[in-house]
């Protein structure tokens, strides 16, 4: 089995940007549209080098949502980019009918997600946009674990014919998959074997959970880890698969209730019953503060992914 | 060939019989907005029935989705689908919902709409792209007044304005009614013209219900550059139908079978 390293300290949203520019320049209809934070999303490089296909609407995540809308309707793949919180919270009812009604081609990058957004405190970092997304008919909702990852998500999402939600964080974190690693929209990847106890974990959470994995090995527990880059459509099999080990532990920087973890129960209750530990935030808003803090405080570090997994374990 | 005015009295007598057969939707604004339609599915518009995804096509823009009915009589009688398909309005597996859907595939629905003021952002969304395009094709977007009281109506207007979209026309249904009362009691619009000229849009006032002043109208808004256009359409709910105009109950309410042969006798012609 691979071992995984870390080549470098990355933001997710670079990758976005970078997979951006990739798509601008295989696909001409590709346009951006800015909501004043282009800088801080990544999307300054697309607008630096293709001015003609940037443009900028202002501080109005309704509107942009709406244009986005009008312009795949005729045609374009727009890509909307702004803080998770802002992009969906603030335009759910656009995305809901003239994204995911008309079911168009269109690009939604949700930046700042989870508490790892640091100092901003609650008001900015997103802990509910996978429940808004997932429940949406027609939209597909990916979480990449890395900046890489999140790079191939963008260049997936351009081949789709469904709105697309992207979702990735602010804060440097390990990059440490390869861009040889087949991003499949729908389909997990099992990152590590292991037979006690699986843990499935969505974006940087997918990283920490490696290492707690590793951390575990230490007291003779192998935890099979499994990358759930896409958050809808699930994959189903994935779970069922992991179902085996008997504990279903899963990871995500996002609030348990309706995120991830309860995508994954969704499957688990109605095809292999099995125990389950849910890692996130439970019910309540983020806080200021420095990122790795906030992780630590959250409990969801390694370490602490290590140390609830025992504890779950010791219980059965 | 029929007149205007010919084909204006039968796309009414169409929806009375549709919201009648349908059992509930919206008649006030359906009937007040058949000249606005009418003129611009036979008279305004470059488009083609047969082909309804042309692409340089001029779009009409639906935000107001429960008027619904006058738009699926328009599209029939201009020849997108069978005008026998109108009396399936609302039913179980029709093309026709009660809020124009895309996914039904109803040739000549450009959006889904029923969610009031989410339109005209897709229409200037619209309009940016023939304007990155340099298409020459226009996009009507049809307004109710009361969805001016949503605040992303004022962020599209902005826009619009921002970018200099002359391919952008808003056609505002100014009835003055909503379901609570009139506009002015409900959150009051006006002065609606200055408004909307300090939100930097050029804007025409006319009849909606009179066909003169409408092409009067529109030829005049040819000749605007570099500006988005609002036409400010004076109408009154319920226009064709002499017992009904003006009354707002008629807003949401279905005429029953001995209220369709009435009015369809009393219609304007």
């Amino acid at each position: 089995m691979k071992s995984w390293s870390c080549k470098a300290l990355k933001a997710t949203k670079e990758g976005f940007g970078e997979g951006l520019i990739i798509i601008g320049e295989k696909n001409p209809d590709v346009i951006a549209i800015g909501a004043d934070i282009t800088a801080s999303v990544s999307v300054n490089g697309f607008a630096k080098k293709f001015p003609q296909r940037f443009y900028s609407i202002g501080i109005a995540e309704q509107n942009g949502i709406a244009i986005a809308a009008g312009m795949a309707l005729s045609g374009k793949l727009p890509v909307f980019a702004s803080y998770a919180t802002f992009a969906v919270t603030r335009a759910l009812d656009q995305i809901r009918i003239s994204l995911c009604y008309n079911d168009v081609h269109a690009i939604i990058g949700g930046a700042h997600a989870g508490i790892s957004v640091g100092p901003d405190g609650a008001t900015h970092q997103a802990l509910e946009d996978i429940a808004m997304m997932r429940v949406l008919p027609n939209m597909i909702v990916l979480s990449p674990c890395d900046a890489t990852q999140t790079k191939l998500a963008v260049m997936a999402a351009e081949q789709c014919q469904h709105p697309v939600y992207i979702r990735f964080g602010r804060d440097i974190v390990p990059d440490f998959t390869d861009d040889s690693m087949p991003f499949t929209i729908g389909k997990a990847q099992c990152l590590k074997e292991g037979n006690h106890v699986a843990i499935l974990a969505t974006g940087h959470l997918t990283w920490e959970s490696l290492q707690a994995a590793f951390l575990l090995e230490k007291d003779n527990i192998h935890a099979r880890v499994i990358n759930f880059h896409t958050i809808k459509p699930i994959d189903k099999q994935a779970i069922i698969d992991a179902s085996t080990t008997g504990l279903i532990v899963t990871a995500e920087e996002h609030q348990t209730a309706g995120g991830f973890g309860s995508a994954v129960a969704e499957v688990v209750v109605e095809n292999c019953p099995t125990p389950m530990l849910m890692i996130g935030v439970h019910d309540r808003f983020g806080e200021s503060g420095p990122s790795q803090v906030l992780m630590e405080k959250f409990g969801l570090t390694a370490v602490s992914i290590a140390q609830k997994i025992k504890t779950a374990l010791s219980k059965q | 060939m029929k007149t205007i005015q010919e084909i204006a009295y039968h796309i009414r007598i169409d929806i009375l019989k549709m919201l009648n057969a349908a059992g509930s939707g919206h008649l006030g604004g359906s009937l007040d907005l058949v000249e606005i339609f009418t003129w611009l599915y036979f008279k305004e518009m470059q488009h083609r029935p047969k082909e309804p995804d042309w692409n340089d096509r001029d779009r009409l823009v639906l935000s107001i989705g429960h008027v619904a009915p006058v738009l699926y009589a328009s599209l029939a009688h201009a020849g997108y689908f069978p005008k026998e398909e109108l009396l399936s309005l609302r039913q179980l597996g029709s093309r026709l919902q009660g809020h124009p859907c895309r996914n039904v595939q109803l040739p000549g629905i450009e959006l889904a709409a029923g969610s009031l003021g989410q339109g005209v952002g897709v229409a200037v969304g619209m309009a940016l792209a023939a304007q990155h395009d340099h298409s020459p094709q226009r996009i009507f977007c049809i307004m109710g007044d009361g969805e001016l009281q949503e605040g992303s109506v004022w962020e599209a207007f902005m826009s619009a304005a921002h970018y200099h979209l002359n391919h952008f026309i808003a056609i505002i249904d100014r009835n003055g009614v909503q379901i609570d009362g009139t506009t002015e009691q409900v959150m009051a619009l006006e002065p609606l013209s200055d408004k909307l000229k300090s939100f930097g849009l050029h804007v025409e006032e006319c009849n909606g219900n009179d066909f003169f002043d409408l092409e009067n109208t529109f030829n005049h808004i040819k000749s605007i550059q570099n500006q988005p256009i609002a036409i400010i359409a004076n109408t009154k709910m319920g226009y064709g139908v002499p017992e009904i105009e003006g009354n707002n109950q008629w807003h949401g309410k279905v005429p029953n079978n001995e209220e369709v042969v009435r009015f369809i006798q009393t219609l304007r012609k």
